[in-house]
């Protein structure tokens, strides 16, 4: 059987984390490592000792930014950020609650967007988001001033080809 | 010149103002644009966080609608850029997986264009030199420091942007319209854009943090290439510490003195129109 640690590389597909030494530069220039359950680097080891569902559990997966500071200065070119993208594809894949429920959502209302018109509309993006979270009344004020400014736009053009955006949302939903 | 113009979803709505001063300053740098047809979404940080083959699909479809006009692609968003970089970067190194994309897509990807984004086409193309020229109104008093954030810049090997760790295009670019680009340790620090809506506290400490560093560096205002950048540090920061933030073709569409160019300041979150009649700029 396959190893959490051969899982993990397969799906990233270039350099093996197990290349790591530990220096831990991706967490010294990781702005959100203060927030986190878990350190980048922490979470290679823990790749690497199988610890498969505390590593699929935590909040550190969905709280990357995929800024790509830790693999710009990686000194060995493993990279963190991809394996973040891989390791929330799988959290995703093996039906575990996302840790931080928000951003999933806010992924999936993002995505459900998209699938609807081809581009983003953002102000029903949002109205899509508050429903799925719950989180009803947060920047209110601040999405009723961007409409006031003429930024957010109720009706805006779509993809005319629609056909070919849900093909690919479709062939894609089991990758 | 002329180019594929991809604007991409945040151009026609929160950034439409880089929208507007990009074509106004293209126009004016004789860069002729031709939109990409029927484009969709790149899928932004939503499809790779979730699904990488459709965060690939959805670039490969767009990169494919741009090679209909044989020409590069010029990509002012930077998260569009990154993803199209990221697309190209994956389907030029693995045969497999483009075959594979060729088949979700129902088309073939010739990767024979080259995605840019606009401070590498006016500073390369265009030249500093003749947009020194075009300046006719020069922004005497605005003390902007530069900020690249990291969708332009990172992965180095993927973005192949100049200087990554401290790049200068954009503050030589400030420079020669003749503002006083004030230097900072910042230029590529992440603002926590694609949490602003899902984590608002902690992106809110993100952009104070920048808030601070800026003001220390005795900047009046930031200026940005990046419409999730802009966005964030538009709205976020904490009262007080709030400045005005501009996009680069803002500045240089107003050093140009083109019409219009006053109007887009209009819509911003913080309004910057107070700091720009102080120093008789508008």
């Amino acid at each position: 059987m396959e190893t959490f640690l051969e899982e993990v590389n397969k799906k990233i597909n270039g350099v093996p984390i197990q290349r790591c030494y530990h220096c831990r530069k991706c967490t010294a220039g990781c702005p959100m490592a203060m927030n986190m359950e878990y350190n980048p680097n922490k979470i290679i080891k823990m790749i690497q000792n199988g610890q498969r569902d505390k590593v699929l559990n935590s909040s550190t997966i969905w709280l990357c930014l995929s800024c790509e500071t830790c693999i710009t200065r990686c000194p060995n070119q493993v990279d963190i950020a991809r394996m973040m993208d891989v390791l929330r594809q799988m959290a995703i894949e093996s039906g575990v609650t996302a840790r931080e429920a928000n951003i999933l959502k806010f992924h999936e209302a993002f995505l459900s967007g998209m699938k609807f018109g081809g581009r983003i509309n953002e102000p029903m993006m949002m109205v899509q988001y508050k429903l799925k979270s719950g989180d009803l009344f947060s920047d209110a004020m601040l999405g009723l001033n961007m409409f006031m400014k003429g930024k957010l736009a109720l009706l805006s053009p779509r993809t005319k080809d629609m056909k070919s955006v849900r093909n690919i949302f479709e062939k894609t939903k089991n990758s | 010149m002329k180019v594929s113009y991809y604007p991409g979803c945040s151009l026609h709505a929160t950034g439409k103002e880089y929208d507007q001063s990009m074509k106004a300053i293209s126009r004016a740098l004789d860069i002729e644009l031709k939109e990409v047809d029927d484009w969709c979404c790149c899928g932004a940080s939503s499809a790779h966080s979730t699904n990488f083959d459709l965060s690939i699909a959805l670039s490969a479809r767009n990169l494919i609608a741009a090679e209909k006009d044989a020409m590069d692609v010029m990509v002012p968003c930077a998260a569009c850029f990154n993803r199209f970089k990221t697309a190209e970067h994956h389907l030029k190194a693995d045969k497999d997986l483009k075959a594979k994309i060729e088949g979700v897509v129902g088309a073939k990807y010739q990767g024979g264009i080259a995605i840019r984004n606009p401070i590498d086409i006016i500073y390369n193309d265009i030249g500093i030199d003749s947009l020194a020229k075009k300046v006719v109104k020069p922004l005497t008093g605005l003390k902007p420091v530069s900020y690249y954030g990291c969708l332009l810049l990172r992965p180095p090997e993927v973005c192949q942007f100049e200087n990554y760790e401290n790049p200068f295009m954009l503050d030589k670019m400030m420079k020669v319209i003749g503002a006083d680009v004030r230097n900072w340790s910042y230029k590529t620090d992440c603002c926590g854009g694609s949490l602003a809506i899902s984590k608002t506290a902690i992106v809110v400490n993100m952009c104070d943090k920048l808030m601070r560093a800026a003001r220390e560096a005795d900047a009046n205002c930031v200026v940005t290439a990046c419409p999730l950048c802009m966005c964030n540090l538009d709205m976020r920061p904490s009262e007080g510490l709030k400045l005005p933030i501009f996009y680069f073709s803002e500045l240089i569409s107003l050093a140009m003195d083109l019409p219009g160019s006053k109007d887009t300041f209009k819509s911003h979150i913080f309004d910057p129109q107070p700091l720009l009649k102080q120093l008789g700029l508008v």
